[in-house]
């Protein structure tokens, strides 16, 4: 691999351990890859919890905090598994809310703004076209590539760290021109109204395409997506798919044309989705004969929009005894739900409104399940109808005015 | 189903990382997840209706089609090694990056693609020789 004398001197260790160790990293990954360089990024977006890292990775940050690493660029935090306000009403384990807020404190010592959030490409920071970026989760790394133009690989915890150190990434995947070109071609005939519908379209293709480098490019959809529609479509390929792009025809700024978007070459498979594929999505989940006494908005977590959209549905109404109804969102879509009064109106129907966390990363949810005797999860996610899977929760994808509608209820239409 | 007659050949991988390791292979014709499948305590594959489900990780050499899970899974690899029950090495048919990163920052063993298709040849069982350098998968011995 090429190094700038800068590099070489990092490698040496002239800007002391931890960034020689962060360097060391990315130059085993790129030379995995075949990379040739390393190219600088502007933002970078990890995750760190003390679910998903465990004692040794947060010896690990202490370690690095204590070698004196700083993030040399705006570095985030993914969602994370604890929100402090809710630990003891979630029966949380209070060993591991410490752990949680020892490895935030190593975090801020590195310059890393602890945000935690998932949706950080609707709330802290949008790249522009061609900006290099470092980001994870999934789902922010392929809003980053297909809507914004911007260019991310899955960027795991460890490793978005050691980009926030140096500055940078080794040059592979999407970093580059030539995996960026459209592999597969779906022609849209669904009409997708709900965000359910567009997670079920990345489930429908995702699943049967599961491939880091396959790149589907959507053709043929009828109406201008809004954002938090491209979120759950970009969640859900990248959760069924392994995905990390994707092209929309007239809508992505990668892809004004059919042509453009697949670089003049041939779509290795065309594919059509249409209202029936959906229907038959959605007739493919069954509550099994157990209470449907438990929906979440989570995965991503919620925008202000869908906020208002759930005060709206929820407004004046209660959820049937007995059931609950969770929300995920960030800390500041929180507060301005606050004051806007839609919060209110969530909490006022019994909703709970958990700040900077994800649903199926929260700690203690295997515990919380049997607690509560939860066997279904209801949710207008595709994402989080997949992963939250491996917590033995049986799942179901609806609309969000059937979730909505199940949660006051606990019946299906 | 019957091993092919001779001697099993070479498998060349394409891509790879770390140390040579010689280990027990465990081979699964359904991709992997650290997160989804593993019991992170035991190193026991134990989701339900896995291909592996009730196998021990410790110390194999796992061969699976493909790298299935999120950017979690990129600090999973580093747990496992300090809880002691990491496999020896990784053997992707197809991996993405979060397996690579986890497995450099772990510094596990890991391969991606190969030459022929090493189920016809490597079983659950058998001891087989990884080595990155020359990026070779090789049967050493079979299992009885």
């Amino acid at each position: 691999m090429q190094l700038t004398p800068d590099e070489k001197k990092m490698l040496r260790g002239d800007q002391g351990a931890a960034v020689k160790e962060a360097l060391e990293l990315q130059i085993e990954v790129g030379k995995f890859f075949g990379a040739k360089r390393l190219v600088p990024v502007s933002n970078v977006h990890m995750m760190g919890d003390i679910e998903v890292m465990g004692d040794s990775g947060k010896a690990f940050l202490g370690r690095m905090s204590e070698a004196g690493a700083r993030c040399v660029v705006p570095t985030t935090t993914n969602a994370r598994c604890i929100d402090f306000d809710y630990v003891e009403k979630l029966k949380q384990d209070p060993d591991e809310a410490a752990k949680e807020r020892q490895l935030i404190a190593y975090l801020q010592k590195m310059d890393v703004v602890t945000a935690d959030t998932c949706i950080n490409y609707q709330t802290l920071y949008q790249p522009h076209m061609g900006e290099r970026v470092a980001w994870g989760d999934t789902g922010t790394v392929i809003y980053a590539n297909s809507v914004f133009g911007a260019r991310s690989n899955f960027e795991s915890g460890p490793a978005a760290l050691a980009a926030g150190i140096t500055g940078r990434v080794a040059e592979y995947g999407f970093q580059l021109d030539a995996h960026r070109k459209g592999t597969l071609q779906v022609n849209v005939k669904a009409d997708l109204t709900d965000f359910a519908d567009w997670g079920a379209l990345g489930k429908l293709v995702g699943e049967a395409h599961q491939n880091y480098y396959a790149v589907p490019v959507f053709n043929g959809i009828r109406q201008r997506p809004t954002a938090d529609q491209l979120k759950h479509l970009g969640a859900s390929l990248a959760s069924y798919g392994s995905m990390g792009m994707f092209h929309m025809i007239g809508v992505t700024p990668e892809a004004p044309t059919l042509k453009a978007a697949f670089g003049g070459a041939k779509p290795a498979a065309v594919v059509t989705i249409t209202n029936r594929d959906v229907e038959r999505v959605y007739a493919g989940y069954s509550a099994k004969n157990n209470p449907l006494n438990l929906v979440v908005f989570s995965g991503p977590q919620q925008s202000l929009f869908e906020m208002k959209n759930l005060a709206r549905l929820l407004g004046g109404k209660k959820i049937k005894p007995g059931s609950h109804l969770f929300v995920t969102t960030s800390n500041g879509v929180k507060s301005a739900a606050r004051a806007l009064g839609y919060l209110a109106a969530i909490e006022a129907a019994g909703g709970i409104v958990l700040e900077g966390v994800c649903f199926y990363i929260l700690q203690n949810i295997g515990t919380l399940r049997v607690q509560n005797g939860w066997s279904n999860l209801v949710t207008n996610s595709a994402k989080l109808a997949n992963i939250i899977g491996a917590h033995k929760f049986n799942t179901l994808l609806r609309r969000t005015d059937d979730c909505v509608r199940i949660a006051l209820t606990g019946e299906e239409a | 189903m019957s091993r092919p007659r001779g001697r099993a050949p070479l498998i060349r991988v394409r891509r790879a990382f770390g140390a040579i390791v010689e280990g027990e292979a465990l081979v699964s014709r359904e991709g992997f997840s650290p997160r989804y499948d593993l019991d992170r305590w035991t190193g026991v594959i134990s989701r339900p209706g896995h291909a592996l489900e009730g196998h021990n990780l410790k110390d194999k050499v796992l061969i699976t089609p493909s790298a299935k899970g999120g950017i979690a899974a990129g600090w999973a690899f580093y747990d496992i090694k300090h809880k002691g029950i990491a496999p020896k090495a990784f053997v992707f048919g197809v991996t993405n990056p979060v397996m690579v990163q986890g497995a450099v920052f772990a510094g596990i063993t890991i391969t991606e693609g190969w030459s022929r298709d090493p189920y016809a040849w490597i079983r659950t069982g058998d001891i087989v020789r990884v080595d990155p350098l020359k990026k070779t998968l090789e049967l050493i011995e079979t299992r009885r």
